[in-house]
């Protein structure tokens, strides 16, 4: 199947909504995507013909959809080429699944300890290791990022000690959209013998995402960013250090047996997942993924990339406008100041005319705090967006700079 | 003029525009022409926290009414402010303390704000009013 973006726009309900009595542009999928009605379908199927507890029963409803949710952990385990499906635990999302490592990680670190992470994080991946570091009196310590938006692998090289114990890095920033050399950094992590996590939210819709080529020992996105459902995640980790990893919540299908004194907890990937899992989000998520791999992730990069290069020309070419992060590598996302001018202002005007953009310090003020900046002004773009809704963005930008000069 | 006829006068102002993004042109202006907050008063303890840019309130007693300055990073939260401080300034600490202050929901400005952006607003209105209570507090000591 080729690219056919009038299809693919008729499979999302949500493109066709007005806002304020115009045409919805809508630019903000680095926050979430929107959902195809064949995902849709999927979770209303499940709802209406199969839904039923999961590992429990014997009647043979419950067999069904124990076996649609193995099958989806077996989808996704293929579709990130993972080693098996042990190594998949589903979680609500990419935020739980960083706080899952950072609480097993509570008994491997120690006082003077050192973990690494980037100044470009977003706060999920940067207040789980702090307040880490801070319980443990461990040391968090910050590559910090380059001019134009992308990390220096020397400054890695000279920051890795003894006591460096995990290496926890964006696969690709949500403000500045780069792509960084995550299979690269492995090599050097793993050379040191330092595990490495990788955040990989921004990246499962928008790049390639391979843990066994990355070779990184984590790995972990949200499903809402993907065209697939909230509130459904993967974590995906090595079995060797799955297996290190002491639970993190306790109760339901992740215990093999209970006595008064104590509890035997069952095998990966089960030991992770505590109480009733969200069943419909893992089907939804499957069907999210089986729908860019129809279209064709070639494809889907390809249109992407032409869009990010139409855009940036675009953009470059706005008085007053400057675009925060150059990196070579880019996924679709391109962050704006406007000089003088308050994004906050910008993001307003724009609103009133049918653009949603998210406006702000985009859940990473540690990296606006480095970049000296209030806020940008973010636009991120999916499979779904044409030449055609850049254009209608550039046209409002320029009336609310023209309205606030 | 009282609080009320104040707020009032604000409504019928906006409701000379039908269109939203007049509205905005006309709050733009307005925030353009804020009288600056002196700069001594720039500082972490004038910041209400709460608001998506930053927005710094100064207030003081002057025969017996309170006098409110105000400054912001972006126009159009300068803009709201200067309507808030039409409203509540230069009138007496419980006037403005038994106020409420709706006419930013009567000029239909809330609903065009996001749930962040009108907590923002919420928290200056807040902060107006703990002003006006902690002068009248101190005058009458």
């Amino acid at each position: 199947m080729g690219f056919k973006i009038n299809s693919i726009r008729n499979d999302f309900p949500v493109l066709s909504t007005k806002v304020n009595g115009k045409q919805l542009v809508y630019l903000d999928n680095g926050a979430t995507t929107h959902k195809p009605m064949q995902v849709i379908d999927r979770i209303s199927n499940y709802y209406m013909t199969e839904n039923s507890n999961v590992h429990r029963a014997s009647y043979n409803l419950s067999h069904i959809a124990t076996d649609l949710f193995e099958n989806s952990r077996k989808f996704i385990a293929n579709f990130i080429n993972a080693a098996s499906y042990r190594e998949i635990i589903f979680t609500k999302g990419t935020t739980e699944s960083v706080n899952l490592v950072a609480s097993g990680f509570s008994d491997i670190i120690t006082e003077g300890d050192e973990i690494i992470i980037t100044v470009m994080e977003h706060h999920s991946n940067f207040v789980p290791w702090q307040q880490l570091c801070k319980k443990n009196k461990a040391t968090l310590r910050f590559l910090s990022v380059l001019k134009d938006g992308t990390i220096d692998l020397s400054e890695l090289l000279a920051m890795i000690n003894s006591k460096t114990k995990l290496i926890s890095i964006t696969h690709i920033s949500n403000v500045l959209g780069t792509i960084n050399p995550v299979k690269k950094i492995s090599e050097i992590a793993h050379n040191n013998g330092v595990p490495v996590f990788v955040d990989g939210a921004q990246a499962i819709a928008h790049a390639n995402v391979d843990v066994s080529e990355i070779d990184c020992d984590f790995y972990c996105f949200s499903g809402h960013k993907a065209y697939g459902p909230m509130g459904i995640g993967v974590l995906y980790g090595k079995e060797e250090w799955l297996n290190r990893l002491s639970p993190y919540q306790y109760g339901g299908e992740m215990i093999s047996s209970v006595n008064f004194k104590s509890t035997t907890f069952n095998e990966l990937p089960y030991k992770f997942e505590a109480g009733t899992p969200n069943v419909a989000g893992a089907l939804g998520l499957e069907r999210s993924l089986r729908y860019i791999q129809d279209i064709g992730l070639d494809n889907i990069f390809k249109y992407e990339d032409d869009l990010l290069q139409y855009a940036t020309k675009k953009f470059e070419n706005i008085k007053g406008v400057m675009i925060i992060g150059n990196a070579k590598s880019k996924i679709p996302v391109i962050s704006l100041n406007i000089e003088g001018l308050h994004p906050y202002d910008i993001g307003i005007l724009l609103d009133q005319m049918g653009i949603a953009i998210r406006t702000g310090n985009h859940c990473a003020q540690p990296l606006m705090e480095a970049l000296e900046l209030p806020g940008t002004l973010r636009v991120s773009m999916a499979l779904y967006n044409t030449k055609e809704e850049i254009d209608l963005f550039a046209d409002a930008l320029m009336k609310a700079i023209d309205m606030l000069t | 003029m009282t609080i009320k006829e104040k707020s009032e006068a604000i409504v019928e102002e906006f409701a000379i525009f039908d269109d939203w993004m007049d509205k905005y042109a006309h709050l733009i202006e307005l925030g353009k022409e804020l009288p600056i907050i002196d700069e001594k008063y720039k500082d972490e303890s004038h910041l209400i926290s709460g608001c998506q840019s930053r927005v710094w309130l100064h207030a003081d007693y002057v025969n017996d009414n309170v006098v409110y300055t105000a400054d912001s990073d972006a126009v159009i939260t300068k803009g709201i402010i200067s309507l808030l401080i039409r409203v509540m300034s230069d009138a007496n600490p419980s006037e403005i303390y038994s106020s409420d202050f709706t006419f930013i929901d009567d000029i239909g400005l809330s609903t065009h704000l996001s749930p962040t952006r009108a907590n923002g607003l919420v928290s200056m209105v807040k902060q107006m009013k703990l002003y006006a209570k902690a002068l009248y507090l101190r005058a009458e000591k």
